[in-house]
């Protein structure tokens, strides 16, 4: 019934797509994450910052990544004298970065709100608590308010990595061939669609099965002190994946 | 709970559609097409499906006497629909190709379309073959041989766009694999978009498809060049795709497609549509 | 730029009629998907916070399988896949012939697959977060075990899961432009249809861009009316 060679052939076509794939969904969710960062942080003081801040949030959040990829793929392509003329042109012609940027400005979006909220989830206390011991404001934020804020994140935050992972599913529109890409193509000459999407499928699943082990890994070490006994480590992000976009 | 898992299958096979089948002679079918390719097939605001081929597809249905219901569907997903019975014939712009042959079946040919590649006016292929009339069917590789050489010299290095699951892309994985770099794009009007905007060097479509974007005013400085390809992996030109059972389906068409020929129909709906004559000469 | 209000009009040329048409498809469609999510989210919550192992496991391998694999991949596996199924399902029935899948179903059943799997881990999250003295307290005061799911525990349920909620609705509201692959004609498939007809992709993808935006933030507006609502009774 199965047809294993079929099988054995198209998945390690299928995994030559892997690569792409993960320099689209490492790229973007590491400047992402730095991005997110800052725009989190911005929120907390003023009032025009903030609120551009949180226009930016919205529309990235209230339309579909699909739109958003196409939009700024293509509409970047009809700025292309006023890029040649800054220099930027070299970088937005390759789909490349412009896949790379809208990955990255979705996920920056997902990832301020999920950073927004564990930085303010911090006990006031406790910041009270450092200036009294004489802390710098910078002091605060680095030695006691991001790294439980950051705890506090991790699983909200393996779940965006997650999406995106599967958001890079996407980026075959602009032309660019990772693991979907190619699944389509193989579908295009062989018309076999459910056993190339199953295979596909398999390789996803894999890909997100080990970063959910990952980040509950880190997520266990990082909890150690708040462990009652030893039973209660090794599924905290499971108890957490309902925090969703 | 089991009842209620029958209760909501019978809904979804209540709603569910069968479709024609096999050997007898269906009463009413369905026709897909892409509508994402003017002028062959497109959807008007008013969200009716127009074109030369739907035309041709309301013809054909009133010489068989049986009703038709023309649907839109994904380019990608128009052979695969066919298989798992969306609907019972493709009619958009579909090659007959060995490879599609493989899957499904085809009528006979209706309209003949060769593709060319288009490029800016003052690239290196623009200057040297614009406007090229010459034509190669590929069944005989030996003559087309020197053009494709020369094409490959012209476009050494070069990044071309082409609809992705079509003959334009086998083609080019055929004869210029090792010169170019291809991209493969959903749609036509996606890598137009990206020769206006200078991200590809050129695009390779069938020619009244790019008849149909080069004249468009952004693409002024644009033009066709190099010879029109037909045959070899571009099969037997234009024809509809049908299921392998569904034979009664088929030879019905094909008398349809041969009397829309003979009378000259097919000739006076290119004229309107694409403004050249696409009828097949045999 | 008239040429673009005449593209965005509601005359012979313009798309309107039809863009603001499949927006309320997409709208639809989406409702439908987020119901059958809810559904099949509750019973999958159940089964993950069952004493036994079978249903945990099921519960637990749907959530990881459905969020684990792109929707775009559950959504053609489901079209292709459900049209075989169907059709061999007839065959056993007695039904010649194929028998397709229609899209709207199509679409509703994979958006409701996807968010069920989402609204699953928001229920259960939910639940847990109840205090277990209010079971105790349901006890103690004999409530029948009805009353205290549908007076004391699923109040609370709601108002603790709303915001998570409100997160997979928006999750639910974006999948359903993935549904335009299978060829419903919904909000993000009338865009593509516009932008082949006229070869004006950027129009139609920002005007249908701003008509999502539209539904998200409106939608926001309820669910946080809501969240009011359920909350009200609750000191601050």
């Amino acid at each position: 019934m199965i047809d294993l060679t079929f099988y054995a052939e198209i998945l390690p076509r299928l995994i030559a797509g892997l690569p792409l794939t993960l320099e689209l969904a490492g790229l973007s969710v590491t400047l992402g994450f730095c991005l997110a960062l800052i725009l989190a942080l911005a929120q907390r003081h003023g009032v025009i910052i903030p609120a551009i801040v949180r226009g930016f949030v919205a529309v990235f959040r209230g339309t579909p990544l699909l739109v958003q990829i196409f939009l700024i793929y293509y509409g970047i392509g009809q700025f292309r004298h006023g890029l040649q003329a800054i220099g930027l042109w070299g970088l937005f012609r390759e789909p490349f970065w412009c896949a790379t940027l809208a990955l990255t400005l979705n996920t920056t979006a997902y990832g301020s709100e999920i950073l927004r909220g564990s930085i303010a989830s911090v006990p006031g206390g406790l910041r009270e608590a450092a200036r009294a011991l004489g802390l710098t404001r910078f002091q605060t934020l680095h030695r006691i308010v991001l790294p439980l804020a950051l705890r506090q994140a991790l699983p909200s935050y393996g779940n965006e990595i997650i999406l995106m992972i599967k958001g890079t599913s996407l980026a075959s529109i602009v032309t660019l061939m990772e693991v979907t890409g190619i699944a389509q193509g193989i579908i295009s000459e062989s018309y076999r669609a459910i056993e190339v999407f199953v295979g596909a499928g398999l390789i996803y699943l894999t890909l997100n099965f080990t970063i959910i082990r990952l980040v509950g890994a880190l997520e266990t070490r990082l909890s150690r002190h708040l462990r009652r006994d030893g039973n209660t480590g090794g599924k905290p992000v499971a108890a957490n994946l309902g925090n969703v976009h | 709970m089991k009842s209620l898992v029958l209760a909501a299958l019978g809904v979804v096979l209540a709603t569910a559609v069968p479709v024609a089948h096999a050997a007898d002679a269906p009463k009413s079918i369905t026709i897909a097409t892409e509508g994402a390719y003017a002028p062959w097939n497109f959807v008007t605001p008013d969200g009716k499906l127009d074109g030369l081929e739907i035309d041709l597809a309301n013809d054909l249905c009133a010489r068989m006497k049986i009703e038709c219901k023309i649907i839109a569907q994904n380019w990608d997903g128009l052979i695969p629909s066919l298989q798992v019975g969306k609907f019972d014939v493709i009619m958009a712009s579909m090659f007959i190709t060995d490879k599609r042959l493989e899957v499904i079946d085809f009528t006979r040919t209706y309209a003949v379309d060769p593709s060319a590649f288009s490029v800016p006016k003052d690239s290196d292929l623009g200057k040297a073959m614009a406007n090229d009339a010459e034509q190669f069917n590929l069944n005989d590789e030996a003559k087309a041989k020197p053009a494709i050489d020369k094409l490959r010299e012209l476009l050494k290095g070069k990044v071309v766009g082409v609809q992705s699951a079509t003959a334009n892309l086998e083609f080019l994985k055929k004869y210029f694999a090792d010169d170019i770099e291809i991209r493969e794009y959903k749609t036509v009007e996606e890598h137009d978009l990206d020769l206006a905007a200078g991200r590809i060097d050129a695009v390779f479509a069938q020619k009244t498809a790019l008849a149909a974007t080069l004249a468009k005013p952004e693409f002024a400085d644009f033009t066709e060049a190099g010879p029109g390809f037909d045959g070899g992996v571009f099969g037997r030109g234009t024809g509809a795709g049908v299921r392998k059972a569904d034979t009664a389906l088929k030879d019905m068409l094909n008398k349809a497609i041969d009397e829309a020929i003979a009378d000259g129909t097919i000739k006076k709906l290119s004229e309107k549509w694409v403004h050249s004559d696409v009828t097949p000469k045999s | 730029m008239s040429e673009i209000f005449a593209l965005l009009g509601f005359g012979p040329e313009g798309w309107a009629a039809a863009l603001l048409l499949a927006a309320g498809l997409t709208l639809v469609l989406s409702l439908a998907g987020f119901a059958l999510g809810a559904l099949f989210g509750a019973c999958a919550a159940a089964g993950r916070l069952s004493p036994w192992r079978l249903p945990r496991l099921l519960a637990q391998a749907y959530g990881t399988l459905f969020r684990g694999i792109p929707d775009l991949l559950t959504i053609y596996l489901l079209y292709f896949g459900g049209s075989v199924a169907l059709t061999g399902f007839s065959h056993l029935v007695g039904i010649e012939g194929f028998v397709g899948m229609p899209t709207f179903a199509t679409g509703t059943l994979a958006i409701g697959i996807i968010s069920g799997a989402y609204q699953c881990e928001v229920l259960r999250g939910a639940y847990l977060a109840i205090d277990k003295g209010q079971f105790e307290a349901a006890r103690a005061l004999a409530l029948p075990p009805w009353i205290t799911l549908s007076r004391v525990i699923a109040p609370q349920l709601l108002r603790v899961a709303l915001p998570g909620l409100g997160n997979v609705w928006q999750l639910v509201l974006k999948d359903s432009a993935l549904i335009s692959v299978i060829g419903l004609v919904e909000l993000m498939r009338q865009a593509q249809i516009a932008a082949g007809a006229t070869r004006e992709p950027f129009v139609f993808y920002t005007a249908a861009a701003a008509l999502y935006f539209l539904i998200a933030s409106v939608s926001t507006r309820v669910f946080r009316h809501a969240e009011e609502w359920s909350s009200r009774g609750m000191v601050r």
